[in-house]
C-alpha cells in the first residue's frame, strides 16, 4: 500500500466503532500506535539501524512475537488482508494465536495466500513467493542485536554500530573458519544493510537471506522484549557477511523434494516419520505447498 | 526511652506471629480449603513441591494456605518437613519413556513419532483478564464441562509410550553420548546428606537444579539465552506426565511400583561442540516435580551452560549457578538482614568515624602545606 492510501484510510477510521468492546481499534491506544509508526519511519530512513521504542505489554507472552504484533497492530486497517506464519506454516501455534488476536481486535480478513495478503507477519521465514511493493512483511525478532554473539553489553554494541566498528564480528567469522573449516552460523545470519549497518535478519534460515536483497517489499522487524524496531526498505542492498574465499551458502536440499507437492526449490522441513527414525520432507511454506498441490490436482 | 523498647520483645514477637495468622483469616470470605488449593491452584502447588523437593500435593497445598500464598515460605515449610522424615531408601532409575504423558512437544521438528501432544497449557491463551470468572459457580462449571466434553470423539487412541526425540538423534550420531555412559557414577550423590564440592558431580548438579527456585533459575538461564552466554538452545522435547516410581522391596529387593509422580522434563539441544573432532549436538537436561515448564527448560539450559569448558559469564560457572539458585537458602539469607545487627553496625560506625577523623586530619595537613 502506498503511504498516501494508508493515510487516507487512517483518516477514515472511526475509533468509536471498534471490533471489540472496551478496547481501541487494533488493541493499542493511539499514543502507542503513533510512537511505533514514528519509530518505523525512522527505521525506514536509516536502513538496518535499531530504533529503540517503548514496547507495550501485549496479551501474548514476550518472545512470542510481541514486537511483530505491535508493528502489525500499528499499521493494520479494517480492509487489510492478513497472513500470519510461524516457521513458514499458517497453522502453527504461534501463527494461529496471533491471527486470532489481530482478527479479533482489528476485524481483518485472514488469508494463507502470500499473493493475496496486504500484510504478512512472520516468525522465522520469508514466504517462497516473491512479494510485491504493495505488501509489507513484518518479522518477529527475538535478538535484534547481530553483534550479541561477540559482545553481551548493549552499551558497547551501540557504540560499535555508531562507529561501524565491526572488526570483532569479522574476527568471529574468521575464527569459526579456522576452528570448523566453515562458518557455522546456521540461521540468524548477519547481513550488511545498505553498506552500513550489520543487522540481524531475525532467525530466518540462510535460504531466505537472499530474498532481502533489492526486494520490492518493505521489511519491518519488531523485537518487543528488547524494545527495538528496524527496517529494510524496498530496493536496498542486503549482503550476508562473507569472505572472498569463504562465500555465504544457503542450506542444501539437493536430491530432496517435498513429499506433498514435489517442489525441489523450496525450504524443506524434515519430519521424523516413525520411531525407527525414517525421514520425510515437506515444504516449510505451507501456503505455497497447498497452492502447488491445488494447481496440479484441483 | 533509650533501650526500653527492646524489653518486652518476646511478647511483641508472639503477637506478630498471631497477627500474621489473623491477617489471612480476618476477611469475610469462606476459609480456603486445602483441596481447593490442590485442585484450583495446582501450578502453585507443583512449584512449591519442586522447590521444596518433596512430592506431596496435599502438604504443598497446606503450606501455600499457611504461608498466605508466599511460594518461598511454602517451599521452605515443605523442605523443613522433608528434613524430619526418615530416609527409607532410594528409588530405582526410571526411564521417562515409560511416562504416562499428558503433554509432549518438540520445537526441533514439526512432527515427531507419536505426535505433538499439546495438553493443558496457557501458552496459547490470550492474557486478557476473563471478567466472567468473577462469577464462578458450580452451574457455570458444569455448563463449561458439558460444552467441552460434548464435542469430543468417543474413543481416541492414546499410545502407551512415546519414543524420545533425542534417542532418534543419538542413534544417528547427531547427538553426543549420554554423559552417564561417558562418566558413570557408582552411586548418585545425595545433596541432602553431603555439601556440594567443586568440581561437582553431575548427579549432584542435577539434584541441586531440580530443587532450585524457578525465578532464580529463569533469571540465570535468561541471561545466557539473551547474550551473556553462548548457548542457543533448541527444545528437543518437553514432556509432562506421570512417572512410575519404582523402589526395591525392602525385604526381597524385588523392584515394585510404589506410585507415580508428576514431572516436567526438558531436553535442549545446543550447538555442536567438536572437542573430539566430530561435531555433534550436546544435550542439556532438566526435570522437576509437577508441571513447571519454565523451571525444567531453565534447568536444561543451565545444565548445558555449566558444562562449558571455559566459563565466560555467570550462567556458565557451576559455582555461581549452583550456589545461588536455591530459593530456601537465598530467601533465608535475604531475610536475615532484618535480624538485629546492632553490634556489627556499631563496630562499622566506629571504623567509619575513625576513617572520617583521618580524612579530616589529612585535609588539615594538606591545607597547612599549601
Amino acid at each position: 500500500m502506498l503511504m498516501r492510501e494508508w493515510l487516507q484510510k487512517e483518516a477514515q477510521l472511526r475509533n468509536d466503532e471498534t471490533p471489540i468492546a472496551g478496547y481501541p481499534f487494533g488493541f493499542m491506544d493511539e499514543g502507542a500506535k503513533k510512537e511505533i509508526r514514528r519509530s518505523i519511519l525512522k527505521a525506514v530512513a536509516i536502513p538496518g539501524y535499531q530504533v529503540p521504542y517503548g514496547s507495550r505489554e501485549m496479551p501474548i507472552a514476550r518472545g512470542w512475537g510481541t514486537g511483530g504484533l505491535q508493528i502489525t497492530l500499528s499499521l493494520v486497517k479494517p480492509d487489510d488482508v492478513l497472513k500470519v506464519i510461524d516457521q513458514g506454516c499458517d497453522g502453527s501455534v504461534n501463527a494461529v494465536n496471533i491471527k486470532k488476536f489481530v482478527a479479533t481486535v482489528a476485524g481483518v480478513t485472514i488469508t494463507t495466500d502470500t499473493r493475496a495478503a496486504t500484510l504478512i507477519q512472520t516468525r522465522h521465514r520469508i514466504p517462497e513467493e516473491r512479494m510485491s511493493g504493495r505488501q509489507i512483511l513484518v518479522l518477529q525478532v527475538p535478538y535484534p542485536e547481530a553483534l550479541r554473539e561477540v559482545e553481551p553489553s548493549e552499551m558497547e554494541t551501540r557504540r560499535m554500530h555508531a562507529e561501524a566498528d565491526y572488526s570483532r564480528m569479522w574476527l568471529f567469522l574468521y575464527e569459526d573458519i579456522v576452528k570448523y573449516g566453515e562458518i557455522t552460523i546456521s540461521y540468524r545470519y548477519p547481513v550488511t544493510v545498505n553498506g552500513r549497518y550489520i543487522m540481524d535478519p531475525s532467525p530466518i534460515p540462510r535460504w531466505d537471506v537472499p530474498k532481502l536483497h533489492m526486494a520490492d517489499t518493505l521489511f519491518l522487524f519488531g523485537a518487543g522484549r528488547e524494545k527495538r524496531i528496524y527496517a529494510i526498505p524496498p530496493h536496498t542492498t542486503v549482503e550476508p557477511l562473507e569472505f572472498e574465499d569463504h562465500k555465504f551458502r544457503t542450506e542444501n536440499f539437493s536430491g530432496k523434494a517435498c513429499a506433498r507437492c514435489g517442489a525441489t526449490d523450496t525450504y524443506l522441513d524434515e519430519v521424523i516419520d516413525n520411531a525407527s527414525g525414517e525421514r520425510r520432507f515437506f515444504c516449510s511454506d505451507s501456503g505455497y505447498c497447498d497452492k502447488r498441490r491445488l494447481a496440479w490436482n484441483p | 526511652m533509650g533501650y526500653v523498647a527492646v524489653k518486652g520483645g518476646n511478647e511483641a514477637i508472639e503477637r506478630a506471629c498471631l497477627l500474621f495468622a489473623h491477617e489471612r483469616t480476618k476477611g469475610s470470605s469462606a476459609p480456603l480449603g486445602v483441596d481447593q488449593i490442590k485442585e484450583q491452584l495446582y501450578l502453585a502447588a507443583d512449584r512449591v513441591m519442586g522447590e521444596g523437593s518433596l512430592y506431596a500435593p496435599d502438604l504443598a497445598a497446606l503450606a501455600i494456605k499457611q504461608s498466605a500464598g508466599d511460594t518461598f515460605e511454602a517451599a521452605f515449610m515443605l523442605r523443613a518437613f522433608r528434613a524430619t522424615q526418615q530416609r527409607l531408601g532410594y528409588s530405582l532409575p526410571s526411564s521417562t519413556e515409560k511416562m504416562r504423558v499428558v503433554r509432549r512437544i518438540s520445537s526441533a521438528f514439526k512432527d515427531i513419532p507419536g505426535g505433538q501432544i499439546l495438553g493443558a497449557t496457557s501458552d496459547y491463551t490470550l492474557r486478557l483478564l476473563d471478567f466472567d470468572l468473577l462469577k464462578d459457580d458450580a452451574a457455570r462449571r458444569r455448563a463449561f464441562r458439558e460444552q467441552i466434553f460434548s464435542s469430543l470423539p468417543a474413543d481416541a487412541e492414546i499410545p502407551e509410550t512415546f519414543p524420545k526425540v533425542i534417542r532418534i538423534l543419538r542413534r544417528e550420531g547427531l547427538l553426543e553420548e549420554t554423559l552417564s555412559a561417558a562418566h558413570p557414577e557408582e552411586r548418585a550423590f545425595d545433596i541432602t546428606r553431603q555439601p556440594l564440592t567443586f568440581p561437582v558431580s553431575r548427579s549432584a548438579k542435577l539434584q541441586a537444579l531440580a530443587r532450585g527456585e524457578t525465578g532464580g533459575m529463569l533469571a540465570l538461564a535468561y541471561s545466557s539465552m539473551r547474550g551473556y552466554g553462548d548457548i542457543h538452545p533448541t527444545l528437543g522435547e518437553l514432556r509432562i506426565g506421570y512417572l512410575p516410581l519404582t523402589v526395591p522391596h525392602p525385604a526381597t529387593g524385588e523392584p515394585y511400583v510404589a506410585g507415580e509422580v508428576k514431572v516436567t522434563e526438558a531436553e535442549v539441544l545446543a550447538r555442536m561442540q567438536g572437542s573430539d573432532g566430530m561435531p555433534r549436538f550436546s544435550l542439556g537436561y532438566g526435570i522437576c516435580f509437577g508441571q513447571n515448564e519454565i523451571k525444567a527448560i531453565s534447568m536444561a539450559i543451565l545444565d548445558r551452560c555449566t558444562r562449558t569448558e571455559k566459563p565466560n559469564c555467570p550462567a556458565e560457572d557451576p559455582e555461581f549457578v549452583l550456589y545461588h539458585i536455591d530459593g530456601i537458602e537465598a530467601m533465608g539469607f535475604c531475610n536475615h538482614w532484618k535480624l538485629p545487627h546492632y553490634v556489627d553496625f556499631l563496630s562499622d560506625l566506629d571504623r567509619l568515624r575513625k576513617a572520617q577523623e583521618m580524612a579530616r586530619a589529612g585535609k588539615q595537613q594538606e591545607r597547612r602545606r599549601c
